[in-house]
């Protein structure tokens, strides 16, 4: 597997860019910052509250009070869209800080320590590796119940492994370099040498890498929700509301559309922006 | 040749160890008392003497090593332990599931080989043309799609529109159709852009070059000297994605109400029925390790510099 590894990480990818295609970047900016700015006033703006049921007006078409209609409970599905891209996009940020928090200490340290601490962070990497995030995701919704939170430590779990394995790899090029060298000669500590040397050459690479896995990470997020492991109801989450609105389907498509349509927009922003910044940032290792 | 498969096989046995106890103990973490679940199930009166001998059954009364020895022992001889709910043995029902499961990802494989190879050689042949900027916009829906809503969709047209094909199930080929290109979709333009990478990068090497002095004509070395060199970093994405695949195969297969493992795992999540997601997770860990280790082997084969290489170092 390190093989496989090894090759990825070395052909595969970009190196040949024949043509830069900046304006999608852009574009993908501009998107996630309007999906962004809508989270964050979100709540102000929604005409109705999302959780609120009234039977009497179920499945309505749109209106001027549902500028979207409203689903099998009805509940304005405007309003639970807005709502719920809290919850997918904030489950997201708060998965991918974290993993970046455990993923960059865990990849310097094990790159520039080496050694037992290495190779016992390799073979750990190897074992998880081995299962694939969604498989692993299952694993633990099924083992300790499905919950959003369960499924954020699931995610976080799998992630992990490529943030240190990216670090260690910078790293283990870095540190036979004459800077480093020369840093350890004029006294500085390991400490130091990891913290002012090493830690700003692996900041572009992670950034771009975690640009990129928003969108994983959404996927997953709403895959699983969809089979109802995730946010459990009457949360709003865009994964959810399609579960919720599959009974429905053939009569009013729209129900699914919608919130399929905003989980497609928001990681398409993300894949755009990642794209973006790798070429910018001249990344070819990921 | 033999020393790189003896390391592989001892690194393939660890990971299968770390795998088991990473199942083992999930099953130990996970809420509620198992004995409860089997005795509750018949709807009697449980009494604590049939839970102290139920205990003692299972072996649960024993140190948790020798709870995991013997866990392992029964593993070894495919001896999965028993469902909760049906009573039967976890191994007969994936030996049932399986096949359902292995014609979708079949399914999804052919549909990703018959876009990505064609689309791939294409963009690598004029690369910055229109065909190039369309396999790139693919890959980024492709990327960003969710496999689930696009079949959905998929359903919506094909299926409630236009009548075309039948909407859930198995059974005929026109079954499966949509679900195969549902899980297939989204990897086939990744493979595209990667095969077009790879080709791109072998087409600049020094052997490519000696080619076309010779006059060898540009077709024929796309086909025959660079599609070689640039099939590696696929096939290696192949054995990183097969895993992806079997989780996508998951939403799939619950979405086109398809009986195979993945519709038996989730069954098993709502019901808790933890022999049967212990089994489903063990056996999806150990596929995934041994399709990376046939991939890894695969790269001697397809291209000899590699065990060159390894067998100077070592």
């Amino acid at each position: 597997m390190k093989t496989a590894y090894a090759l990825l990480m070395r052909s595969s990818f970009s190196r040949f860019k024949v043509k830069r295609y900046k304006p999608l970047a852009l574009i993908g900016f501009i998107g996630l910052a309007v999906i962004v700015l809508l989270t964050i006033i979100g709540p102000f703006i929604v005409p109705n509250d999302p959780f609120t049921a009234n039977m009497a007006e179920r499945l309505a078409a749109p209106s001027l009070s549902y500028p979207l209609g409203t689903d099998h409970m009805g509940r304005c599905i405007f309003s639970r869209l807005v709502i719920g891209s809290q919850t997918t996009l904030g489950i997201t940020a708060i998965v991918v800080a974290t993993v970046i928090l455990i993923g960059i200490p865990l990849g310097l340290l094990s790159g520039y320590i080496g050694g037992r601490f290495d190779s016992f962070m390799m073979r750990m990497a190897d074992g998880f590796i081995a299962l694939p995030e969604f498989i692993l995701a299952i694993a633990i919704a099924g083992f300790l119940g499905p919950s959003l939170f369960n499924l954020m430590i699931a995610v976080v779990l799998v992630k992990w492994i490529s943030y240190t394995r990216v670090v260690r790899s910078i790293v283990l090029s870095e540190r036979e370099k004459e800077y480093i060298l020369a840093a350890r000669v004029g006294g500085s500590s390991t400490w130091r040498i990891i913290t002012k040397h090493l830690l700003p050459q692996v900041i572009s690479p992670v950034l771009v890498l975690a640009t990129l896995d928003i969108g994983k990470v959404i996927l997953i997020i709403s895959s699983l929700s969809y089979l109802g492991l995730g946010a459990q109801p009457p949360a709003p989450e865009w994964g959810a509301m399609l579960n919720d609105g599959r009974p429905y389907f053939q009569t009013i498509p729209e129900l699914m559309i919608y919130p399929g349509m905003a989980i497609f927009l928001v990681v398409l922003s993300c894949n755009l922006i990642g794209e973006g910044l790798r070429d910018k940032l001249d990344v070819k290792s990921i | 040749m033999f020393s790189i498969i003896k390391r592989r096989l001892l690194q393939l046995v660890f990971v299968v160890f770390v795998l088991s106890l990473f199942t083992f103990g999930l099953m130990k973490l996970a809420p509620g008392d198992p004995v409860m679940t089997i005795l509750n199930a018949d709807e009697m009166m449980v009494t604590e003497a049939d839970q102290t001998k139920l205990r003692s059954e299972l072996g649960f009364d024993q140190p948790i090593y020798v709870q995991y020895g013997q866990w392992v022992l029964g593993v070894v001889q495919l001896d999965l332990g028993k469902s909760y709910v049906t009573g039967k043995p976890v191994i007969n029902e994936m030996a049932e599931r399986m096949p359902i499961t292995a014609q979708l990802t079949a399914g999804a494989l052919l549909v990703m080989v018959s876009i990505s190879v064609p689309l791939g050689i294409i963009s690598a042949r004029y690369p910055g043309k229109w065909p190039d900027q369309i396999s790139r916009i693919l890959a980024l829906i492709g990327a960003s799609i969710p496999s689930f809503w696009l079949g959905l969709m998929l359903i919506y047209f094909f299926a409630f529109k236009l009548q075309l094909l039948p909407t859930t199930g198995i059974g005929s080929f026109s079954h499966m159709i949509l679900p195969s290109f549902s899980l297939g979709f989204s990897l086939s333009a990744v493979y595209a852009r990667l095969l077009r990478a790879g080709l791109l990068e072998s087409l600049s090497e020094d052997y490519i070059q000696a080619a076309r002095a010779r006059g060898v004509k540009e077709g024929r070395i796309l086909w025959f000297h660079a599609f070689r060199a640039a099939l590696l970093p696929v096939i290696t994405v192949f054995g990183l994605s097969i895993g992806s695949m079997l989780g996508g195969a998951v939403v799939i297969e619950i979405l086109f109400s398809w009986p195979g493992l993945g519709s038996m795992v989730i069954d098993a999540i709502f019901s808790r029925d933890y022999p049967v997601i212990q089994g489903y997770v063990l056996l999806t860990g150990v596929l995934v390790v041994v399709v990376n280790l046939l991939v890894d082997l695969s790269y001697y084969w397809i291209d000899p510099r590699i065990k060159q290489k390894e067998e100077g170092t070592t």
